[in-house]
C-alpha cells in the first residue's frame, strides 16, 4: 500500500511548468509572435536566479509595453525610447536591485538611440532586452531602423532603399563597441538549440548585472508573422535564412569580469 | 541661521538639498547652470545621487525612474530644455509620482537668448505636454522666496504626488542678494507603499501613464482631475499689497511683481491709489482674489516679460467687469519701474 502511494506521488511530480514570474493572463501578442517566448525565457531565468522579488522592469511603447503586465515584477512604463534613462534613475536609487528594460527596435534603435548609447557608455549596471523584429509591430508594420535592405513594409512599399534610408542598424555590434558594455549577445529562437542559447544569454546578462559587471544587452531576432505576411513557421524560417545572414548570432562583447562568470557557471 | 549673500541658482540648489532632495539629474543651459554645478559638488558630499544626463530628455526620464522608487528627485533647466522635458512631464503627471522641476526662464522662442523672460508661462501653467494635466507652478520674486518656494515645491510634490515647477527667470537665477537658508532636514522618510522596489512579500506595483481600454484611461483621467481640483481648492498663493483702497490694480508675477511693487509705491507717493496682486502660484491661479479686487477698481494693469500670457488668466478672473491693460517686454528685456509707473499714471489720468 505504502509503495503504491509513493509511485503515484512520483508520477505527479512536476518537471516542467509555467514560470512563477510569468502571468497566467492571455497575452495580446499575435499567433506566432515570439515576444511571448522571450517573455517566458526571461521569466524562467528570473525564477532560476531567484530574483523575482528583487527585479524592476521598464517597458516603453509598442508591443513591448505589455512586458510589465505579463511578468510578475514591479514595473514602470517609460516614454518611447526612454527606458534606459528611466532604468538609470531607478538603478541609481536602488543599486542592489536588478533593473531590466524590454525594448523594441524602433524604440531602441531609432527614437531611443541617444538614451541606449549613453546608458551603455556610462556602463550603467542594467540589462537591456532588445526585440528586433525588423519592423514597427504595434503600429502595423512600418519600416524600422532594423528593416532589412529591400524588405517591404507599409512605409517602404518598394522595399527598403538603402541608397536613401541607409543600411539596417546592427545594435548588438554597435553597443559592443562602446567601452561601458560588459556583455552583448544576439540570439534567435527558431529551434531547440537556439532557444537554449537564448536562455543562456539571458542568464549571463542578468548574472553580469548581479555581479556589477556593467551594462548588458541581449538582442533577440523575433518573429512578427502578422506584419511580415508569413505563417508562424515561415516567419521562423525567414529569421533563420534571411535575418541571421545580416544579423549574425553570438556574443559580441564578453568583458573579463563576465568571462570569469562564464567560466564558473 | 544668519542671512548670507547668495546667487539665486545656488540658493535654489542649496534649498533643495536642505529640503531633502535624494537625486538630481540635469544638463547645462544658461541661465541655470550654476544650479547643476552646485549639485555636482554637494550631492556626492551628502552621499546623494547626482548625474549629468546626455540631454534634458534623458534628465527628466531619470527623474521619472528615481521618483518611481519613492525618492525625491529633481531637475532644472531653461526654456529650450523645458520644451524637451514635456514628454516626460506628461508621463510623470498621469503616473502620480512626485517630481520637482526648476525653470529659470530665458528669452524665446527658439534659441532666443539668455536674458530674463517670463515667456514659458503658458507652457508651464497649461500642462505643457500632451494630455489633460497641470503642474503646480510657483513663481518667486526674490532669492529668499526662491528658497522658500523650493522647499514648498518638494512638500507639495510629495503631498499630491504631482509635478511642482519653480518658475524663476534669469534675474532670479543670476542675481545675488542676502537670504536665509533653512536648516538641513534631519531624519529619513518612509518609502511610500506605491514605490517600485521589487515585489518582496507583496503583489507587484505598476506605474504606468497607460490604460489600453477607454474605461480604464477615462477613470485614470478623472482620478487625476480630482487631485488637481483639490490642489485648486487648497494651494492658491498670492501677495496682495495696498489693494483695499486701490483704484488701479497691477497684476504681475515673479521678478516683474517685484519691479511693479516699486512702481506702485512711487504711484502712491504721487497720490495715485495703486495696488498690486502678485500671483505666487501661477497654477493654481488666484482667480478669486483678482476677481474680488478687480470688481472695485477702475482699471487693471497686467505687466509681464512676454507679449501677454498671464493676462489671459487675468481676463478670466476679471470676467469683463473692469478694463484690462497690458504692458509687456519680450525677448529678454526687463521693464524698469519708471515705465510701469508711466502706465499707471496714464491710466490714472484717463480717470
Amino acid at each position: 500500500m505504502d509503495e503504491q502511494i509513493a509511485i503515484a506521488t512520483v508520477r505527479e511530480q512536476r518537471v516542467y511548468g509555467r514560470p512563477r514570474a510569468l502571468t497566467e493572463e492571455t497575452t495580446n501578442y499575435c499567433p506566432g509572435c515570439t515576444h511571448g517566448l522571450i517573455n517566458k525565457l526571461i521569466a524562467e531565468v528570473i525564477d532560476e536566479l531567484g530574483i523575482q522579488e528583487n527585479t524592476i522592469s521598464v517597458s516603453p511603447v509598442g508591443c513591448s509595453v505589455f512586458f510589465y503586465r505579463y511578468l510578475i515584477l514591479d514595473g514602470v512604463v517609460a516614454p518611447h525610447g526612454r527606458a534606459p534613462a528611466v532604468a538609470t534613475g531607478i538603478k541609481r536609487m536602488l543599486p542592489d536591485r536588478v533593473v531590466i528594460t524590454y525594448q523594441g527596435d524602433g524604440d531602441m534603435a531609432a527614437i531611443g538611440m541617444s538614451e541606449i548609447v549613453w546608458t551603455a557608455m556610462r556602463g550603467e549596471n542594467i540589462t537591456a532586452f532588445f526585440v528586433n523584429n525588423a519592423n514597427y509591430g504595434m503600429t502595423g508594420g512600418q519600416m524600422a531602423p532594423t528593416t532589412l535592405a529591400g524588405q517591404v513594409t507599409t512605409t517602404s512599399p518598394q522595399g527598403r532603399d538603402v541608397e536613401t534610408m541607409g543600411m539596417p542598424a546592427r545594435m548588438a555590434e554597435m553597443i559592443a563597441g562602446l567601452p561601458g558594455s560588459a556583455y552583448v549577445a544576439r540570439c534567435a529562437m527558431y529551434d531547440a538549440r537556439t532557444i537554449r542559447e537564448t536562455r543562456n544569454a539571458i542568464r549571463l546578462a542578468l548574472r553580469a548585472q548581479m555581479t556589477g559587471a556593467g551594462f548588458s544587452m541581449v538582442e533577440f531576432l523575433s518573429a512578427c508573422p502578422t506584419n511580415w505576411g508569413r505563417s508562424p513557421q515561415e516567419a521562423l524560417q525567414w529569421i533563420k535564412q534571411t535575418m541571421v545572414a545580416y544579423y549574425p548570432l553570438g556574443e559580441f562583447k564578453v568583458s573579463e569580469m563576465v568571462q570569469r562568470l562564464k567560466a564558473n557557471k | 541661521m544668519a542671512k548670507e549673500l547668495l546667487k539665486g541658482n545656488i540658493a535654489i540648489a542649496e534649498a533643495a538639498l536642505r529640503a531633502g532632495v535624494d537625486a538630481y539629474f540635469g544638463y547645462p543651459i544658461t541661465p541655470q547652470t550654476e544650479l547643476l554645478e552646485h549639485m555636482s559638488r554637494r550631492m556626492p558630499e551628502l552621499g546623494r545621487v547626482f548625474l549629468q544626463a546626455e540631454s534634458e530628455i534623458a534628465a527628466i526620464n531619470m527623474v521619472y525612474g528615481a521618483a518611481c522608487t519613492g525618492a525625491w528627485a529633481m531637475t532644472s533647466s531653461s526654456g529650450p530644455g523645458i520644451s524637451l522635458m514635456q514628454e516626460g512631464l506628461s508621463y510623470i503627471a498621469l503616473s502620480n509620482v512626485p517630481a520637482v522641476v526648476v525653470d529659470i526662464m530665458r528669452g524665446g522662442p527658439g534659441l532666443g537668448n539668455i536674458q530674463p523672460s517670463q515667456a514659458d508661462y503658458n507652457q508651464l501653467t497649461r500642462g505643457g505636454g500632451h494630455g489633460d494635466y497641470r503642474c503646480i507652478v510657483l513663481a518667486p520674486a526674490t532669492v529668499q522666496e526662491a528658497i522658500d518656494l523650493t522647499v514648498l515645491a518638494f512638500d507639495l510634490a510629495d503631498k499630491y504626488r504631482a509635478v511642482a515647477i519653480l518658475a524663476g527667470d534669469g534675474l532670479i537665477g543670476q542675481m545675488m542678494e542676502p537670504a536665509q537658508l533653512p536648516p538641513m532636514r534631519e531624519g529619513s522618510r518612509i518609502r511610500p507603499p506605491w514605490a517600485l522596489t521589487g515585489a518582496r512579500g507583496r503583489p507587484p506595483n505598476h506605474i504606468a501613464a497607460f490604460g489600453l481600454e477607454a474605461e480604464t484611461l477615462e477613470a485614470m483621467n478623472w482620478q487625476l482631475q480630482a487631485k488637481l481640483q483639490r490642489i485648486r481648492e487648497c494651494e492658491v498663493r498670492y501677495e496682495a499689497w495696498l489693494t483695499d483702497d486701490a483704484e488701479i490694480l497691477v497684476v504681475a508675477f515673479g521678478s516683474v511683481g517685484r519691479i511693479a511693487k516699486t512702481a506702485v509705491r512711487e504711484a502712491r507717493a504721487r497720490g495715485v491709489r495703486a495696488g498690486l496682486i502678485r500671483p505666487i502660484t501661477l497654477w493654481p491661479f488666484p482667480y478669486a482674489p483678482i476677481e474680488q479686487v478687480a470688481a472695485r477698481v477702475k482699471a487693471v494693469l497686467v505687466v509681464e516679460m512676454n507679449t501677454g500670457q498671464m493676462v489671459d488668466d487675468v481676463r478670466v478672473a476679471v470676467r469683463g467687469q473692469t478694463p484690462i491693460y497690458f504692458h509687456g517686454r519680450p525677448g529678454g528685456s526687463v521693464p524698469v519701474p519708471e515705465e510701469i509707473l508711466e502706465q499707471i499714471m496714464t491710466l490714472h489720468k484717463k480717470g
